[in-house]
């Protein structure tokens, strides 16, 4: 396992560095943003020019740019994101209070379409070129050209206005009362359409990805040799050809945290999720510019900590990983 | 057998080239079947589609006529999705090409940055630079550009370290051009065909990030969206779902024909590739 933690220790120097740049290109932002924290107090509270002078200078933002970068740093560095105007709250007890919805929506949505997708493109791809990997792989294609909130409003429409099976948006009854098993359930009943808007564009991805990488391993030489054998089409397809192509989906399940948080931003505003993407919406609606950007860092760094996780999976997954780090 | 017939031969692409075919014809076409402005009023509101032959699609909440809508959306998904997709190709080719060829520090620095934007949730950042800077068209083509830019940078820079080797590249070096003439004028060229590639799959997803970031309000206030249609037809949800439902439509059609057609060509030039 040693090899699994030099390979670790390598990947979290260099994500040091690329949060450092994300941190500088949204220090640049909220430069470039018109107006500053001052004037959104002063807009919110009222105040006279003496007082948008002192407020200035108590919050430090009359220094030069490089002395505000570096403030702006070391707040970071203490975990501290500024204050929201808009909520009258620190940044990061607003963002912290919203991201379990987002986490539990992403860690649905992943699972949904990367369980049904990859057990889907293993039916496709076992047997490449018959009517059902043609039907699966346009299917696929057109589910993928689907943008996920008019996805999530044409389910709103048949299954909360039609067929008023489930709940229109947000994410339990509210003031229902409802305690343990109760409210796991009905958090869930709330949550099948966001998942389903969500998980489905993600779907056509893995099966995509899966069947591709299905008619790669096909050809190559020890699938021949498990013929050989004589082993069943059923035991080859799952064993050997499903396994090795597997492999890739595991890293596009990290590359695609970033895309998945991005697109809960429209579904959480589509089903009124009060999540991060929710937030994010509200932060623009209000011109909350730190707010936003608060997100944007806690986004990225929750993209880098599962990437992380997924190079850890990868390692276990595939044992030529480490071998390979500690022979460089 | 040429290209082109070998495109006309795959029914898939085909199908793709046709959505796009009637796509273009649409933008084209918007200003002359629908001349004035597509946001004016110009019937009853909320009537129903395939009733008056003179509004056959229906109007809208406003009574704005949801086809005049519909063909000058369809300009403004084209324009967006092309232009944000050729930015994010020129910038990515470019930055790929600098990393792969320079190598030690340039390469380092600048695979970082590709890194930290890949890091960031594009859909987030398009939305914090739109809401920064103000909607407008160009500031919509900007924000796509900046999270769909990584990754052709990524594909060229690997296929410049590959081309970087080649005897040809050598003899440039020989006759004492400037690096900078060889990464552009040599290697650059010979490493587009599989950053071109990825094109119909950029394209497309620029159009549907403009849609979701009209669908939030964010697009140009001045031009008619699907997306902004979409949005405006779900307050209305419950009584009238064909405004949202028809825009929609719509842009799945354009992102399918897009995708269609671009895998025919990439699979027709495979192909050829292949064989010789």
């Amino acid at each position: 396992m040693t090899r699994a933690l030099i390979l670790l220790r390598r990947r979290l120097i260099g994500s040091v560095f690329v949060l450092l740049i994300v941190v500088i290109g949204t220090f640049l932002l909220l430069e470039a943003a018109p107006g500053d924290a001052v004037d959104a107090y002063i807009v919110s509270t009222g105040g006279d020019a003496g007082m948008i002078e002192l407020l200035r200078h108590r919050w430090g933002l009359d220094q030069s740019e490089l002395t505000r970068l570096a403030n702006y740093l070391w707040a970071l560095l203490h975990l501290d994101l500024g204050q929201s105007v808009t909520f009258s709250r620190p940044i990061r007890d607003v963002i912290l209070e919203r991201l379990p919805n987002t986490l539990l929506l992403m860690v649905s949505a992943t699972a949904l379409s990367f369980g049904l997708g990859s057990a889907l493109g293993i039916y496709a791809g076992a047997r490449p070129g018959s009517v059902r990997d043609r039907v699966l792989s346009i299917g696929s294609l057109a589910l993928y050209a689907v943008p996920g909130f008019w996805l999530g409003l044409v389910l709103i429409v048949v299954f909360a206005v039609d067929l008023r099976w489930l709940p229109i948006g947000g994410i339990e009854t509210l003031a229902s009362d409802k305690t343990g098993l109760d409210r796991a359930a009905d958090i869930a009943i709330h949550l099948i359409l966001p998942v389903a808007a969500l998980g489905f564009i993600y779907l056509a991805l893995y099966l995509r990805m899966m069947r591709a990488g299905m008619a790669e391993v096909w050809r190559q030489d020890f699938v021949l040799a498990a013929r050989a054998k004589g082993l069943s089409r059923r035991r080859i397809v799952l064993a050997h050809v499903a396994r090795n192509a597997l492999l890739p989906l595991v890293t596009m399940l990290g590359l695609q945290s970033a895309q998945m948080l991005g697109g809960s931003v429209v579904i959480e505003s589509v089903f009124s999720v009060p999540g991060l993407g929710r937030l994010a919406q509200e932060a623009v609606a209000a011109r909350d510019t730190p707010l936003l950007l608060g997100i944007i860092l806690v986004s990225a760094v929750l993209v880098v900590v599962i990437n992380l996780l997924v190079d850890i999976a990868y390692a276990f997954l595939d044992p030529r990983v480490g071998a390979g780090e500690a022979d460089a | 057998m040429s290209r082109f017939r070998r495109f006309l031969r795959t029914p898939e692409a085909v199908a793709g080239a046709i959505i796009l075919a009637a796509l273009i014809a649409m933008a084209l076409s918007a200003s002359l079947l629908f001349p004035g402005d597509p946001q004016a009023i110009a019937g009853p509101a909320l009537l129903p589609p395939f009733q008056d032959w003179s509004l056959p699609l229906g109007t809208d909440r406003l009574g704005r006529d949801v086809l005049a809508e519909l063909f000058h959306g369809a300009r403004t998904s084209l324009a967006v999705g092309l232009a944000a997709a050729a930015a994010a190709l020129v910038v990515g080719s470019v930055v790929g090409t600098l990393a792969g060829f320079a190598d030690g520090l340039v390469d380092e620095v600048l695979m970082r940055i590709t890194e930290a934007f890949q890091t960031v949730p594009s859909f987030l950042l398009a939305l914090a630079f739109v809401s920064v800077v103000g909607p407008s068209l160009g500031i919509v083509v900007i924000a796509i550009a900046l999270g769909t830019w990584t990754g052709p940078a990524r594909v060229a820079r690997a296929e410049v370290l590959s081309i970087r080797e080649r005897d040809y590249v050598a003899s440039a070096r020989a006759v004492g051009m400037h690096p900078l003439a060889i990464a552009f004028r040599e290697v650059l060229p010979n490493a587009l065909p599989p950053v071109l590639a990825m094109s119909s799959v950029i394209v497309a997803a620029a159009i549907l990030t403009e849609a979701a970031l009209s669908f939030l309000g964010l697009g140009d206030p001045n031009r008619v969206t699907w997306g902004g249609m979409i949005a405006e037809g779900r307050a209305v949800l419950r009584t009238a779902p064909f405004l949202s439902i028809v825009p929609g439509i719509a842009l799945v059609l354009t992102v399918l024909g897009v995708y269609l057609a671009g895998e025919g060509v990439v699979e027709t030039t495979a192909v050829r590739r292949g064989l010789s």
